[in-house]
């Protein structure tokens, strides 16, 4: 069957519905932000309409800018992580059995079910001192007494990693699932132990779907903010957090629009070069 | 001894035996077809020579060593997928250079093979394409150039011309046996197109339900198969019941046929009989009489279907041995015992 292209307004029909839902659930809101990081702040009260720029001024300091390079770099971290232990995952998955991988999947989904608070108090409670995993290994004795393990970065890494690792799963495993499973088969024939045949020929023929995972993982990441107060001491802090900050705590509203403006904009900028550099390495 | 031997080579899946105690041995340079319906057994079998999966009992051996419990890829075999399995990443030339690479052989030497094989296949230039880009055929050609890269002790195809339109196959037969003898290569294909297995082959093999029914050339399958489900699984046939008389002798539909002998102390056997040996005479004049129910003109041979005994039996002629016959006609069936097959039962 040929598709015609739409010919008239009518045809386009069926584009309205998610069309007027993503004006006034996206477009309105996120300009509405754009206006507001514009706007002039009123000591100790609201805003008011204006012209300013001096909140992306005040943006553009040491501080916010390592604030921002460790949000950018938190959030590549946990999505390399993430891909790196559910692609063998996600793999290994697939050639189990369907009742078993159907077990797997209904575990993998209940964890989406915990809110990321629960997850950030149950990481903080094993990463403890008193209670923690650190007891295990001096009961084992690898340790001679225990010690906390947060707050530091690695807590906040671990915590970040469970919460999007299910994610990162049930976005590979399609792909990986629909992947024609000669092909492993065909690397083995051809003199590749299994181990080789993973990285020479499942990675590279799962290209474009680790790519979209990585950004997609990133971004879920670049937006925690729960996390990294539960787990990290303050220069563990994300923009996201900083974010929060201004608009709650210090009513800040267009100096929070403002950095969440420069984070859309800086993440929208990684992700065209992801992929600007994805086609130029396919066209190789 | 030298090629492969499979010793009582066993596969059970859960409870079901897919692979039932095969015994088989092929020697160096031979093409054998594993041969029968789908789920016989035959792409388990390749399978397990390949090595992708592990036989439940048995031993397979390779020029006199055991390689049952050698991993896939020390096994040095090719093999060609139903599906191809081209890796859909790299180009024609970076799949066949694959197996080079793995064993990190020099540039130039993994270039210099590429366009041997290139040229092996008839596809000289193609190194740069995406697979993609590539005919149905020309993706077969790749696949088996990408196999033969290493000039593996055994070449394995698993339905490899399956994807391919009917005149396409039957040139890539041709092209597959004349690549096969030019090579000298131990060739085991798997296929269900007794065609294809009768082109190819040295030594058919018929399979079903896990078992070998029967191990010889094509022509011997076809003059001479082993028992029923041979016999109907290769080309059409006749197959009669015969009984043994008081005296011994073989009779059919109650009537002596001289000169067909059944096994001895056998009270009754099957027998096939090839349509085209099937000669139609005057009525009363043949081993056993019959009507004409249909003739069906075929321009190159002509089919013609007789009714005796309760059953049905095609005769097929040549338009030059044109037989003179209508529907409705009272024909004898002439057997000459030597083309009367008596089965195993």
């Amino acid at each position: 069957m040929k598709r015609e292209p739409p010919q008239s307004v009518a045809d386009y029909g069926p584009l309205f519905f998610p069309a007027g839902m993503l004006l006034i659930f996206f477009v309105v809101p996120f300009g509405t932000m754009i206006a507001v990081s514009f706007f002039q702040r009123q000591e100790g009260g609201f805003y008011t309409p204006a012209f300013v720029f001096s909140n992306y001024e005040r943006f553009l300091s040491a501080f916010f800018g390592g604030v921002l390079g460790f949000s950018l770099m938190l959030a590549v971290t946990v999505a390399i992580c993430c891909v790196v232990l559910a692609l063998p995952f996600t793999y290994l998955l697939s050639r189990l059995s369907r009742r078993l991988q159907v077990i797997w999947l209904v575990g993998l989904l209940s964890v989406l079910s915990l809110s990321e608070v629960i997850i950030g108090f149950a990481w903080s409670t094993l990463l403890s001192r008193t209670a923690g995993l650190s007891n295990l290994l001096v009961k084992i004795g690898l340790l001679d007494q225990p010690i906390a393990l947060f707050p530091s970065f690695g807590a906040v890494l671990t915590g970040m990693v469970y919460q999007a690792l299910p994610y990162t799963i049930l976005v590979l495993y399609p792909a990986i699932v629909r992947l024609d499973p000669t092909l492993m088969e065909a690397a083995r024939t051809l003199g590749s132990s299994p181990m080789r045949a993973f990285f020479n020929v499942l990675v590279p023929a799962l290209r474009n779907t680790i790519m979209a995972t990585l950004i997609m993982v990133f971004i879920f990441a670049l937006g925690s903010y729960l996390l990294p107060q539960i787990l990290g001491r303050p220069q563990h802090w994300t923009l996201s957090v900083l974010i929060t900050d201004q608009a709650i705590y210090q009513s800040n509203m267009p100096f929070a629009a403002a950095m969440a403006v420069f984070l859309v904009l800086v993440t929208l900028g990684l992700v065209a070069l992801t992929l600007l550099i994805g086609r130029k390495g396919e066209k190789a | 001894m030298s090629g492969l031997v499979l010793n009582n080579v066993t596969k059970q899946f859960g409870t079901f035996t897919a692979v039932d105690n095969v015994r088989l041995s092929v020697p160096h340079g031979t093409f054998v077809c594993l041969l029968g319906p789908s789920g016989c057994g035959k792409t388990t079998l390749l399978r397990m020579i390949a090595g992708l999966e592990d036989p439940t009992n048995g031993a397979i051996l390779l020029d006199g060593a055991d390689i049952t419990n050698v991993p896939t890829h020390q096994r040095n075999l090719g093999m060609v997928f139903q599906s191809l399995a081209l890796f859909p990443h790299l180009s024609v030339g970076e799949n066949i250079a694959y197996p080079l690479r793995i064993r990190r052989a020099a540039r130039e030497e993994q270039k210099k093979r590429v366009d041997e094989l290139l040229s092996l296949i008839h596809l000289p230039g193609y190194g740069d394409r995406a697979v993609s880009k590539l005919s149905g055929g020309q993706r077969q050609r790749v696949a088996i150039a990408r196999a033969l890269a290493l000039s593996p002790k055994i070449f394995l195809l698993d339905e490899p011309l399956s994807a391919l339109d009917a005149k396409l196959r039957e040139a890539m037969q041709v092209e597959l046996r004349q690549l096969q003898q030019k090579l000298g290569i131990t060739t085991i294909v798997v296929t269900h197109d007794q065609r294809e297995a009768m082109t190819m082959a040295d030594t058919v093999v018929v399979m079903n339900g896990g078992h070998i029914r029967q191990a010889a050339s094509p022509i011997e399958i076809y003059r001479k198969p082993a028992d029923t489900f041979v016999a109907d699984f290769i080309g059409s046939t006749n197959l009669i019941e015969t009984q043994a008389d008081s005296s011994g002798a073989a009779t059919i539909f109650g009537r002596r046929v001289p000169g067909l002998i059944l096994p001895a102390g056998a009270q009754k056997a099957t027998i096939s009989v090839r349509p085209e040996d099937v000669h139609l005479t005057a009525p009363g004049t043949g081993a056993i009489d019959g009507t004409v129910t249909f003739v069906r003109d075929l321009g190159g041979t002509i089919e013609t279907f007789v009714e005796a005994g309760g059953q049905q039996i095609i005769a097929v002629s040549t338009p030059r041995e044109r037989p003179e016959v209508a529907a409705g006609q009272a024909v004898g069936i002439a057997l000459s015992p030597d083309v009367c097959v008596v089965l195993k039962q």
